[in-house]
């Protein structure tokens, strides 16, 4: 398993069926349900748009935001892909809430001890050699688990073959910096909720730039500081020896500091 | 009961007990039932009210560092007097955001976390590092006054002994997180409105957490001052205010310069919801009090320095508030406002910071020694050890 594995959700073949949903329900032992926006109890949620469907969840991000932004390394990406959470570790600071660009990480607000809930690519299943239970029950195709680079492959294919009923992009495929869940869609991606701005820069280069100064301020800072006390602390050292001279002339001068 | 140095407040003895007892209920409800039940914090609004309340303290209490730094660091000793009482302010202020941030916490019993499990990539884990270890520093820099009371002589030595590298330290620290504080918002383009979105936000909050932190000084000293104990001439006090007239202009250049090349500046042409809390921010907490600062009269004033200190901390506080509130929320289908809960505990937790301060003032050497401004230089021989902080020579900091 040492191939990162993804999924290709084409919105061409998606007839809302919401198959996907409820087997992630039925895996994760959630209440049964079709809910439109992610929430603690949809890890995957169905949206529609006129006559289109779109299923949201955590895209699984190759340089993820939630994981550099955990303070304590509660989020973490694993090599064959998920993003996994530890609520062990977890502190309830919830920069991941803030930070994710999709806004896929939920609280349990309700709870005392709450946790952060969200979908986990199925990573047991994953481990076992299955594919996620969304992908196996999804009738038509729509959803379709597999290697990333093949999968990336395949989407083009897709696009290539028919090139007039996609628009001529992958979403995820280098959005934020790549993510493990691509989108086809035939309408541009704007029109079905899509943040579309975010660029290719991974949002964790954001910060990285700021961060990286650290080791700089306390080094450069701390001799420049050092620096200054220095020089202060001796101008203030010799008028004191010349005050103190003009007060007792008969003090000998090797005593000059 | 008055407190020598202190004005008296009418009133504040049942004010600061009901606040207090209001905040302890509160903050048991918060306990009891969880964030949801207690807060109007959402999926959509994870941080509120208590993030602000955080950034305004440790935005206040920069008046610790930039004192510290100015008088043994860069040797302006005759700021001496005024030390004492900023360090205790920053103290209280750094104990009381990290109380507040372990109330914020979903799982306050996790607070140690940071500590032991790393994340280097993370602002968060950084703040928090940051946070512990400059408490640390101040708990050191407090320890002497408190020690000086009690006679135990040995650490103080020990404290003294440290005490450029602990400053220098200090200074770093406080250089490193206020500027954090910023950074922890680089990371959301997409969510945080134009107007306060920029990659300079850690230069921005640096900035202006010099020019908050050096007026929360001279509030501070004036405040001493109508309770008959002025501890900086009006000179000095004027002296402060040119340096925060300086970085208030420094701030506003940088601040609309950096919206003029983002092409942020066509989000002010129109009067919205946004253009409106950026324009209250601007002009209260920094055109407003720069122009008067201009002014020879207002700098020597006691009425005309407290109003644009006054000006340039409320600016600050709108400034804070609303990069963690107003930019976030999308007016008007989604916005936030704290509960009643939210409210009463930030109170409540602002209450024992004053009451904390007057107790402290009351019981231990804060300010000492009494004199105003330079004092005679002169080789003092007493049996009371040498504080740290209160150098009588330039050069005693290493003798030691
Ligand atoms: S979509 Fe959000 S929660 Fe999922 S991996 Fe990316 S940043 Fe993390
Ligand atoms: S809420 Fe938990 S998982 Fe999310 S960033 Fe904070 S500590 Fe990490
Ligand atoms: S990968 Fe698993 S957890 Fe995620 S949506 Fe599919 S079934 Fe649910």
């Amino acid at each position: 398993m040492s191939q990162k594995k993804a999924m290709l959700i084409d919105l061409t073949l998606c007839v809302g069926c919401n198959a996907c949903q409820s087997a992630c329900k039925e895996e994760n032992r959630l209440p049964p349900g079709e809910e439109k926006y992610l929430s603690l109890t949809a890890y995957t949620a169905l949206d529609k748009y006129n006559d289109l469907y779109v299923r949201r969840m955590c895209q699984h991000c190759d340089v993820p935001t939630c994981v550099s932004v955990c303070p304590v390394g509660a989020l973490s990406k694993t090599e064959a892909g998920p993003v996994a959470y530890d609520a062990e570790k977890c502190i309830g600071c919830r920069y991941c809430l803030q930070a994710c660009p999709f806004h896929v990480p939920k609280y349990e607000w309700s709870s005392t001890k709450p946790r952060i809930q969200k979908c986990k690519f199925c990573a047991s299943r994953l481990a076992k050699g299955l594919q996620p239970a969304c992908a196996e029950a999804c009738p038509t195709g729509a959803t379709q688990f597999g290697d990333r680079e093949e999968l990336l492959v395949e989407a083009a294919r897709r696009i290539n073959a028919e090139p007039a009923k996609f628009v001529h992009r992958i979403y995820g495929k280098d959005d934020v910096g790549g993510t493990s869940m691509f989108y086809l869609s035939p309408v541009p991606f704007e029109q079905l909720g899509f943040d579309s701005r975010m660029g290719k820069t991974p949002m964790p280069m954001l910060t990285m730039s700021a961060l990286s100064k650290v080791p700089n301020v306390l080094s450069v800072g701390g001799v420049l500081l050092g620096g200054v006390w220095w020089i202060t602390n001796r101008r203030a050292k010799v008028q004191a020896f010349e005050a103190s001279q003009k007060k007792d002339p008969t003090r000998p001068p090797e005593d000059k500091p | 009961m008055k407190i020598p140095g202190l004005p008296r407040i009418t009133g504040w003895h049942p004010i600061a007990t009901t606040l207090i007892l209001a905040g302890a209920m509160a903050a048991f409800a918060r306990f009891n039932y969880g964030l949801g039940a207690t807060t109007n914090l959402s999926d959509e609004f994870p941080w509120g009210l208590w993030i602000g309340f955080d950034f305004l303290g440790i935005g206040l209490a920069a008046s610790g560092f930039t004192i510290v730094a100015a008088v043994n660091l860069f040797h302006a000793k005759e700021y001496e007097p005024i030390v004492r009482p900023a360090i205790l302010t920053a103290f209280i202020g750094y104990l009381l955001v990290v109380l507040v941030l372990i109330i914020d916490l979903g799982r306050p019993d996790h607070f140690w976390h940071p500590l032991v499990m790393w994340n280097p990539h993370s602002v968060m884990c950084e703040i928090s590092w940051c946070l512990m270890l400059y408490t640390t520093v101040l708990s050191l820099e407090f320890a002497p006054i408190v020690l000086e009371k009690l006679n135990i002589v040995s650490p103080i030595k020990w404290i003294h002994a440290i005490s450029l590298p602990l400053m220098i330290f200090g200074v770093l620290l406080s250089t490193l997180h206020q500027s954090s504080f910023g950074s922890l918002y680089l990371i959301v383009p997409n969510r945080l409105h134009a107007l306060w979105y920029t990659p300079l936000l850690p230069v921005l909050f640096f900035i202006s957490c010099i020019a908050s932190g050096i007026s929360m000084v001279i509030l501070e000293s004036l405040i001493f001052a109508r309770g008959g104990r002025d501890l900086l001439p009006t000179p000095l006090r004027a002296n402060l205010a040119k340096i925060i007239a300086v970085a208030l202009a420094v701030y506003v250049v940088v601040r609309v310069q950096d919206l003029l090349t983002r092409g942020a500046l066509r989000e002010l042409t129109a009067l919205t919801y946004y253009s409106l809390a950026f324009y209250a921010e601007l002009l209260i907490g920094f055109v407003i009090p720069f122009a008067m600062l201009l002014m020879e009269r207002v700098r020597t004033s006691r009425r005309g320095l407290y109003a644009a200190t006054l000006l340039v901390v409320v600016g600050f506080a709108f400034n804070r508030m609303n990069t963690a509130i107003t930019g976030l929320e999308h007016y008007p289908a989604q916005t936030y406002f704290p509960s009643l809960i939210e409210v009463f505990i930030t109170l409540g937790i602002t209450a024992v910071g004053f009451s904390a301060f007057s107790l402290i003032v009351k019981h231990l050497p804060i300010f000492e020694p009494m004199v105003a401004g330079p004092r005679p230089r002169k080789e003092v021989v007493t049996g009371r050890p040498e504080p740290i902080f209160i150098s009588r020579e330039g050069g005693d900091l290493e003798s030691r």
